[in-house]
């Protein structure tokens, strides 16, 4: 295996696949990636080259990670195959080997004190959110954790996850798993009886405004951890942009692998974000002059 | 590797500035170095091309602002940046902090705005860091409707002019050359008459990809730029031709920087083959954040297999 010197907490590696096992409709990869391990943290992500040098499909894929083992050195993924360069990662057997860049991106915030926490994951976004879930306890906190999907086979964690959290809510749907709805379902309810002060979320970016919402209107925090397309996932290619708002109320266009994949709900501009496109907001700092 | 690659004689001349090296990053594939160098020493280089800046602050575009297409790809950022002030002020003196040479690519909506910028570049305190200054003028004009500089002799020379009056002697001035033209050696020849001290080749192709199942087009922007090895033949054409023309004095001899789907050091070679007198890595540092310095150590040993200086490589696939 070789990997580059760790210079800034960041790194290439070609890493080793250890194990391949479906979970419902995704794999759950584990890689021998020790130098990523021991420096990530939860809601960091890391990036997948696709088959060797001279591949044609030169853009990296980027995966949260779902969870590290700082001991075994190993680094676990969830992918779903959703094209050519995912269905590649997919098909990957133990003793492949692929190139991960990592870990990249800001991860979720602790609160500073222990404090229930409520945890919602949309589909395989639930990935992160386990070993987020132990870490949080291992502080002293509650964790409550909502899972959904559309159907059971896009549940991820359902089984595997339970022992990670405090309070498990399964929603489908269809009611193939779980009650029946959306995975905001629950989450009103939830605020109102744990007292939540921090709602921790990764899905489809219609939940995470839900979530958002919801949360702010129990006067609770919400991080959530955003899936945009990304080129390079190193912050040089500038595809992966949002409108964030930042502490001194302006509007940027920032990339979601460098101060994201997790923001703060609030800051997230999602008046313009829609159907999978992103506008730039007027207000945005250098956003094109209005052509009379 | 059994040579030591630390004896190849790598040096080039960029129209009158000797750099170590002839690796550089490609504008708007590399951001402005701090990114990259968490990976490795960007003052490794022989420079590093910052994205383009312009006057103001520029937001870009909105999102998708990229398509995965066979051995490429399509972008339209739409030139998001800082504005020059900025750039100045935090991008560029942290340039210098860490040692790298620089070349600034500048870009503009009017010839005056390119001008401008470069006034202000060369006001800047850190400017002792900046190599060369490479002027994008493959980006619209809007006095004229929004045609590419680039694709036009007559606004190529002027941008190049205009830039040229405010920038002192010994910095090259690089014009950044599209390939969507008739005839990229007029544009050539035009930017070397306003100016240009040397070529940048190519920026990348104009394209576009429809969502099949939306049935709109798959960018934000419509249009982007193709770029990856997919282009890499183009970039190696137009190279060539620019070259024999300098070769056959149809046109003033001047450096080619050469840049267009460089991934590993056997295409760097391919594109000095053609007539380049430096190479730069852009879209397969997406692939490989370290690419600019693999490709370097490959490009390296590969002139050391030859025993020959880089530059006695540099367009030596032609015939005459």
């Amino acid at each position: 295996m070789t990997a580059t010197p760790v210079r800034d907490r960041v790194t290439r590696v070609d890493a080793a696949v250890r194990a391949s096992e479906p979970a419902g409709d995704y794999r759950r990869l584990t890689l021998v990636a020790p130098e990523i391990a021991v420096l990530a943290t939860p809601g960091q992500f890391v990036a997948l080259a696709i088959d060797g040098a001279d591949s044609a499909l030169l853009l990296r894929r980027s995966f949260s990670i779902h969870r590290v083992s700082a001991d075994a050195g190993t680094v676990e993924i969830v992918v779903a195959d959703a094209g050519p360069g995912t269905r590649w990662i997919t098909r990957l057997r133990a003793g492949d080997e692929v190139s991960v860049v990592g870990p990249l991106g800001r991860g979720f915030t602790a609160p500073s004190a222990p404090r229930p926490c409520i945890l919602v994951g949309g589909g395989y976004g639930s990935a992160p959110l386990f070993w987020l879930a132990e870490s949080l306890r291992a502080q002293g906190c509650s964790t409550h954790f909502i899972l959904g999907a559309a159907t059971e086979l896009r549940l991820f964690g359902a089984r595997s996850g339970a022992d990670s959290v405090d309070e498990m809510v399964v929603m489908t749907d269809d009611g193939s798993a779980g009650a029946t709805g959306l995975v905001t379902q629950p989450l009103p309810e939830l605020l109102t009886r744990t007292h939540a002060e921090v709602v921790y979320a990764c899905g489809p970016m219609g939940m995470l405004r839900a979530v958002t919402e919801i949360a702010e209107a129990h006067g609770a925090q919400a991080q959530v951890a955003v899936e945009e397309a990304m080129a390079c996932g190193v912050g040089v290619c500038m595809t992966c942009v949002l409108p964030i708002t930042g502490d001194d109320g302006i509007t940027r266009m920032s990339r979601s692998c460098l101060d994201g994949p997790v923001f703060t709900g609030t800051a997230v501009r999602w008046d313009v974000i829609a159907d999978g496109r992103v506008a730039v907001p007027a207000d945005c700092l250098g956003a094109p002059a209005v052509t009379p | 590797m059994t040579q030591d690659l630390t004896t190849v004689d790598l040096t080039t001349d960029l129209g009158g500035v000797t750099l170590p090296n002839p690796l550089m990053t490609a504008s708007g594939c590399a951001a402005n170095g701090k990114e990259l160098h968490r990976f490795f020493d960007i003052a490794e280089l022989g420079a590093f091309v910052t994205k383009s800046v312009k006057a103001e602050p520029q937001s870009g575009r909105g999102t998708p602002r990229m398509a995965e297409t066979p051995s490429g790809m399509l972008n339209s950022i739409g030139l998001q940046g800082p504005g020059i002030e900025a750039f100045v002020t935090t991008d560029l003196l942290w340039l210098q902090s860490v040692g790298a040479r620089v070349i600034v690519s500048i870009a503009g909506e009017s010839s005056e705005e390119f001008a401008r910028v470069a006034e202000r570049l060369v006001a800047a305190p850190a400017f002792g860091a900046v190599a060369a200054i490479e002027v994008n003028i493959s980006c619209p004009n809007v006095a004229r409707r929004g045609l590419v500089y680039a694709c036009d002799p007559e606004s190529s020379a002027t941008v190049l002019r205009l830039v040229r009056e405010v920038v002192p002697r010994g910095i090259p001035l690089l014009a950044k050359l599209t390939p969507d033209v008739t005839d990229i050696v007029g544009i050539a020849e035009a930017a070397l008459a306003g100016g240009a001290d040397g070529l940048t080749m190519i920026n990348t192709l104009l394209g576009i990809a429809i969502d099949i199942d939306r049935q709109r087009p798959h960018l934000f922007g419509t249009t982007g730029g193709l770029s990856g090895p997919a282009v890499r033949p183009v970039a190696v054409r137009a190279i060539w031709q620019t070259h024999a023309a300098m070769r056959a004095g149809r046109i003033p001899s001047a450096p080619i920087v050469g840049v267009g789907g460089v991934r590993s050091g056997r295409d760097a070679l391919e594109l000095t083959l053609a007539g380049a007198s430096a190479i730069q890595v852009g879209t397969a540092t997406f692939n490989d954040p370290l690419a600019p310095v693999r490709v370097l150590g490959e490009l390296a040993g590969l002139v050391a297999d030859r025993g020959a200086r880089y530059a006695d490589l540099v367009g030596a696939a032609h015939p005459i």
